[in-house]
């Protein structure tokens, strides 16, 4: 049978089908007339559709309406008409309230993450930033300074402002800022003494992520300064055993007393340094001699803790010494190595434990780590004993075998004269 | 005591007619009768070998978990564990470095040719068999080095068209370098290339002792002319003696290497941590190694790699082969191959120095 002609018209409907599923599937994306105007104006109006299907909202199916009304699906004013809700450029004051309107609310956030907190309104009502907010400053932060607008993305990711390896500049937008921050008579070198602590560093150049940044001691909404008898519960969220330990040392009271910030007192704040045994002692880069004098018991203890660690440390250096020769002499000293890290773990928790400020509780850790650093240096000049035990006994070798070389040599020499 | 001991083998299984080969045999004396040594010391180094392998094999344990601390029981608690293990480290390499010295002397003394064609293959197949023994002894401490050059070997191996992938595959014993590979790699070491090698070194010395040891032709037509010039020696007793004052020598210098730089340990591979910069092989492989990273990354619409492997694959078999190119009496191909020896020997060695210079 001959099916050609049957086939015919199906083959003429093919493109024509294709061109209807096309126009059926194009008609599905709802249109955006904001987009239009907006992606072809002038800076700050411009919103391009690049930029905005980077932000997290439009990546959920938020759209310009969501926050700011309208009707996109219209064209020109009507889009913009007050009869379809539009609301137009959002005061900087209205900001965290729009904001909050979704983010406070549990059940509406939970579609999209639920792990998400809600709570971010209400602290940022309870930060320095939300009080002078609601005393009408208009230059304070508010939720699109740190976060951005159009192509926020989230926390999470690398290029978002609030990123953790972010955050410092983008507080520092304005509290670097010294003519934005005239009036509130803080200072602006915090983003500087923060560049060139042992917190900026960790966090940038060895990229530890878990590394403090401003949001980890002042809060990222509810951001305030902490007061000074709270600042060492800021830091014992991280440094936990220095905190227990400067809890129950003969410090605690004295600083109440006078008001000074606990660790702030001798490692600073923003311009945290790498901690250095020489801050302790008497030496020129001291900080017990900030407040002690030569005499007074908590001298006397500086001196001693001074010592001590002093004392573990050149044990050490001796120890490691005489194994590296050990080494470079072939000799396999890896047990000892181990050893030398366990007191390395000792001068650790001793520099951990001078935050008792009691020599005693200091000697503990410190005599664990000589222990520990004098069967090193044993194991070590037994390494080198064994170095020489060995080449003694290659030099006796040696002799055994030159002499069988000559044995034979006069050996061959008689065998080969008898037979000549 | 040793007479007696002689008569007595010598009734029960005629010791005279057994050993009368030894005794005939000679040896040509003239002045570059020294390259003679080459072939006997690395089979001493190869009986050291067999020797302080079987004594490592008391303690050694082929598995991922246990390789690298039993090597380091060696090393420190086994009572002349360190001096063991460096001895058979150091004449390993010591091994391959006399081998490829006897290839070259072979060569460049023309002993390969003819009747000696087939000691010369199997000398090479000894060669390739040594390397092999490296490559795969390399592997067995699993250290860090050992693992990632282990790692790009078989990857090269790999390279290789039609049969690399399954190849490399067999040698790992799956897709990556794990404790299957270096279990396979232990068998390999200690049973398949140990039997194949112990055969074809009887092979080797039989037809040494067949066709005996072959006189530079240079020196053979001087002694045509001038026969009252030809000296020789015998094998037994003069040969041997001189050949056991070499051992002894390379045992000295064996102790001393092992004494004063035992070889070293390095740390426990792990699998998941990132390659060492600048991971080199065995210095027997940085010419191959160097080669292959110098190529191109494509010559023509080839693989540059895959290009240096099969030209690696077709030298060495062109190599082994090369008595049967050279044809009687005629001195052209003599030339070409003294050119090819030298130039191998001028870019093997360049290769390496610049393998180890190299960044």
């Amino acid at each position: 049978m001959d099916t050609s002609r049957n086939k015919y018209p199906v083959r003429l409907l093919q493109p024509l089908l294709a061109t209807l599923l096309f126009c059926v599937v194009a008609s599905a994306e709802a249109p955006n007339s904001c987009l239009d105007c907006h992606s072809v104006l002038d800076p700050p109006l411009q919103v391009t559709a690049d930029q905005f299907s980077q932000d997290i909202h439009a990546q959920k199916g938020l759209t310009c309406a969501s926050c700011h009304g309208g009707d996109p699906s219209k064209e020109d004013q009507d889009a913009m008409s007050k009869g379809a809700g539009f609301r137009g450029k959002i005061e900087r004051k209205d900001i965290p309230a729009l904001c909050g309107r979704c983010h406070s609310d549990s059940a509406y956030m939970r579609q999209y993450n639920p792990s998400l907190r809600t709570d971010q309104f209400a602290q940022y009502l309870t930060s320095v930033h939300g009080k002078l907010r609601a005393k009408g400053d208009d230059k304070v932060a508010v939720c699109t300074d740190c976060h951005g607008v159009h192509d926020l993305r989230p926390a999470s990711d690398t290029r978002s402002k609030v990123n953790p390896l972010n955050v410092a500049q983008t507080c520092a937008r304005c509290h670097a800022d010294a003519a934005y921050m005239k009036g509130y008579s803080i200072p602006t070198d915090q983003f500087a003494a923060y560049s060139a602590s042992v917190h900026h560093e960790a966090l940038t150049v060895r990229e530890d992520l878990s590394a403090p940044t401003c949001t980890t001691c002042h809060g990222n909404h509810g951001a305030a300064p902490p007061g000074v008898s709270t600042v060492q519960n800021v830091c014992s969220t991280c440094h936990v055993f220095q905190a227990q330990l400067f809890e129950s040392s003969p410090h605690k009271v004295p600083f109440e007393a006078a008001s000074l910030p606990g660790c702030v007192t001798c490692h600073s704040n923003h311009r945290i340094a790498h901690p250095s045994d020489a801050m302790l002692g008497t030496g020129p880069q001291s900080v017990c001699t900030n407040c002690h004098t030569a005499g007074d018991p908590g001298y006397q203890a500086a001196t001693q803790i001074a010592q001590q660690l002093e004392r573990l440390d050149a044990s050490m250096k001796g120890s490691a010494e005489i194994l590296d020769r050990a080494e470079a002499a072939g000799m396999e000293v890896s047990d000892a190595q181990l050893e030398q890290d366990q007191a390395r773990d000792s001068l650790t928790k001793s520099r951990v434990a001078i935050h008792s400020f009691n020599p005693a509780r200091v000697q503990q850790d410190v005599q664990a780590g000589l222990q520990s650093a004098a069967k090193t240096y044993r194991e070590g000049g037994a390494a080198l004993a064994e170095r020489d035990y060995r080449r003694k006994g290659l030099a006796l070798s040696l002799l055994a075998i030159v002499a069988v070389v000559i044995g034979l040599r006069l050996c061959i020499r008689q065998i080969e004269s008898r037979r000549s | 005591m040793l007479t007696s001991v002689r008569n007595w083998l010598d009734e029960r299984f005629d010791w005279a007619a057994l050993t009368a080969p030894l005794r005939k045999k000679t040896v040509p004396v003239h002045q570059l009768s020294y390259w003679y040594f080459l072939g006997g010391i690395t089979l001493f180094l190869f009986g050291i070998q067999v020797g302080t392998g079987i004594l490592l094999l008391l303690y050694y344990r082929p598995s991922a978990n246990e390789a690298f601390e039993s090597v380091q029981y060696i090393m420190t608690r086994v009572q002349f564990g360190w001096l063991v293990r460096s001895i058979h480290s150091w004449a390993a390499n010591l091994m391959i470095f006399t081998a490829v010295c006897h290839m070259f002397s072979v060569l460049f003394l023309r002993a390969y040719r003819k009747p000696r064609e087939l000691t010369w293959v199997s000398g090479m197949i000894l060669l390739f068999l040594a390397m092999g023994f490296g490559f795969s002894g390399y592997l067995l401490p699993w250290n860090t080095l050992a693992f990632f050059a282990t790692k790009v070997g078989t990857e090269i191996a790999g390279q290789v068209p039609i049969i690399g992938r399954p190849l490399m595959v067999f040698l790992r014993g799956g897709e990556e370098v794990t404790g299957a590979t270096l279990t396979r790699f232990f068998g390999f070491h200690v049973a398949v290339l140990p039997g194949i090698t112990t055969l074809l070194v009887l092979l080797h010395l039989a037809l040494i002792q067949r066709f005996g040891i072959s006189v530079p032709p240079h020196v053979e037509s001087q002694w045509k002319a001038h026969p009252d010039e030809s000296r020789e020696m015998h094998f037994l007793p003069n040969f041997l003696l001189r050949e056991l004052m070499a051992w002894y020598i390379a045992l000295g210098v064996l102790g001393a290497l092992a004494a004063l730089s035992p070889w070293g340990l390095g740390t426990k591979a792990d699998p998941f941590a990132p390659a060492p910069a600048g991971i080199k092989p065995e210095w027997y492989f940085m010419f191959m190694f160097q080669t292959l990273k110098l190529i191109p990354a494509k010559i023509w619409r080839l693989d540059g790699e895959v290009v240096g492997i099969l030209l690696f694959g077709v030298a060495g078999v062109i190599w082994s082969l090369l008595p049967f190119l050279e044809r009687d009496g005629k001195g052209r191909s003599r030339r070409w191959i003294l050119g090819a020896g030298i130039f191998a020997l001028a870019y093997m060695a360049s290769m390496t120095v610049y393998g180890y210079v190299a960044k």
